[in-house]
């Protein structure tokens, strides 16, 4: 299991990182965590010409309070996720959806921003950052674009990054204090990408769904933010009857492939499940 | 492709080589510097025989290029002995408490289980196994390797270590 041969390169900043992209052209590949893509370039389903290493970038790390927003650097690992206070006080479904990421020692090296350009339907945050609004910064040779995470995953591998672009850091409105969340997965073991996942973000005001966004893990091409069945819970108690209206609008968004997790059809009948678990422990925990 | 100059600590011993970049910090450690401890299971990110502690974390060295190793400070278990030679706690505890069988997954469990337990100095039976999830072993059940764990995380915090009954 010996990659292709490349050049390697390791900026220090990412003015010359996205100089040297820009330059190297479809020659040039972004090396964040590695842990998406040296197992394919293992597999010889990428043969980079050249690697551009990301990690001797400082202004890559790090999290910091923006106003209402959380601004986590690209190169954030999951371990440093897990590790934040900030993050963990402020927006506390990172945490929970890290420690449901791979294993410790993926979670070392495996970074956010490398888990969200990845454009693999598998990996977990990015349905995580759709069902909180968050926009990506993105550096390219033209400068800086801000693309929303909701408009950013356009098929399998294939998302709004252009050649030379680098992901430099995600944005993520901060939910309102008490609201309730939680990401529930299912998988075959530790370690597994998800048969099906579910992210909720709600508050509650008065027993009554206030606000409520879905994010939907691994059952379609891309993950999916189910605005349909947000909006048939908004208003409820999440009692029942809703509950499972919301749950048949958010399997029919869904497309999963057939695949050693089981059938397309089970899949759509795990998202559903693993909504109605996320809702309940949502409720659970939200305050109002 | 020209080969790069890396220079990085393995176990308190600093190695100047020249690399291919392609070549992964596994084969560096096996092949080039005779590094065997470190093992390679399944060469595809799974198993965690090949873990070696990269800079303080817990990393699968079939997952990095030497290249990305370049002036880290690496600790393979040829290096978690003590000083003075006699066994580390974790490596007595594996002995003590038959944490090994066929043994091929051992030096990356001690290696995971060094970097764990500067982390979490006592443990609970579920953080270890949740700690030591990115490590497989075939043998054991790893009934004995918690318990390894456990008498290892006892005897570096003074006390003495109490079997749970079964
Ligand atoms: C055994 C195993 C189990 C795993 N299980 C899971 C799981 O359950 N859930 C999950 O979500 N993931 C899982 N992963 C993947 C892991 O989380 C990866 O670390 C993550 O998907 C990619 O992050 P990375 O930093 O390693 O990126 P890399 O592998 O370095 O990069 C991935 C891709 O994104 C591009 N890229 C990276 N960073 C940037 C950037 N800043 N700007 C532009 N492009 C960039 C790269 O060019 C590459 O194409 C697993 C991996 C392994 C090995
Ligand atoms: S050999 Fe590296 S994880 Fe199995
Ligand atoms: S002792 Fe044989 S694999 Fe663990």
């Amino acid at each position: 299991m010996i990659p292709g041969a490349f050049a390697y390169h390791r900026p220090t900043s990412v003015k010359d990182a996205v100089g040297l992209l820009a330059k190297l052209g479809d020659e040039g590949r972004a090396l964040a965590g590695g842990h998406s893509l040296i197992p394919m370039m293992k597999l010889r389903l990428a043969t980079p010409a050249n690697l551009v290493d990301l990690a001797g970038i400082a202004e890559l790390k790090g999290a910091r309070a923006d106003g209402n927003d959380i601004v986590i650097g690209a190169m954030m690992t999951q371990h440093e996720l897990i590790g934040s206070d900030l993050l963990t006080s402020k927006i506390p479904i990172l945490r929970e959806t890290s420690l449901q990421i791979a294993d410790p020692q993926v979670r070392y090296l495996g970074t956010l921003g490398g888990n969200v350009a990845n454009g693999d339907p598998g990996n977990d945050m990015p349905a995580v950052m759709m069902c909180l609004g968050a926009t990506y910064h993105v550096m390219g040779a033209k400068g800086e674009r801000r693309i929303a995470a909701r408009e950013f995953y356009q098929g399998a591998y294939f998302t709004a990054l252009e050649t030379g672009d680098v992901l430099t850091a995600i944005r993520i409105p901060v939910p309102p204090a008490g609201h309730g969340y939680a990401y529930e997965k299912l998988k075959r073991k530790i370690g597994d990408y998800a048969t099906a996942a579910a992210a909720v973000i709600l508050t509650m005001t008065g027993g009554k769904v206030g606000t409520c966004s879905i994010g939907l893990t691994n059952v379609a091409e891309t993950p999916l933010w189910a605005q349909d069945a947000a909006k048939i819970l908004v208003g409820s108690a999440l009692d029942a009857a809703t509950v499972k209206k919301a749950v048949a609008a958010a399997e029919a968004i869904t497309a999963p492939a057939a695949d050693a997790r089981g059938p397309a059809q089970y899949r759509t009948k795990m998202a559903g499940v693993m909504l109605a678990r996320a809702l309940a422990r949502a409720k659970a925990r939200a305050r109002g | 492709m020209a080969k790069s100059q890396v220079s990085m600590k393995v176990n308190g011993k600093t190695i100047e080589a020249l690399v291919e970049p392609r070549t992964l910090l596994i084969h560096f450690l096996r092949d080039q510097q005779n590094i065997t401890g470190p093992h390679i299971g399944c060469e595809t990110s799974h198993c965690g025989a090949c873990t070696v502690d990269l800079d303080g974390k817990s990393v699968k060295s079939c997952t990095v290029f030497a290249v990305q190793a370049n002036g880290a400070d690496i600790r393979t278990i040829e290096g978690v002995a003590n000083a003075d030679g006699t066994l580390h706690a974790l490596q007595e505890g594996f002995r003590e408490m038959h944490g090994l069988q066929c043994g091929f997954c051992t030096p990356g469990m001690i290696t995971r289980a060094y970097r764990l337990l500067q982390e979490n100095k006592n443990p609970s039976e579920e953080e270890i196994r949740f700690g030591i999830s990115g490590n497989l072993c075939r043998c054991t059940g790893y009934q004995n390797i918690v318990k390894a764990i456990q008498f290892a995380a006892a005897k570096l915090n003074g006390v003495q270590f109490q079997e749970a009954a079964e």
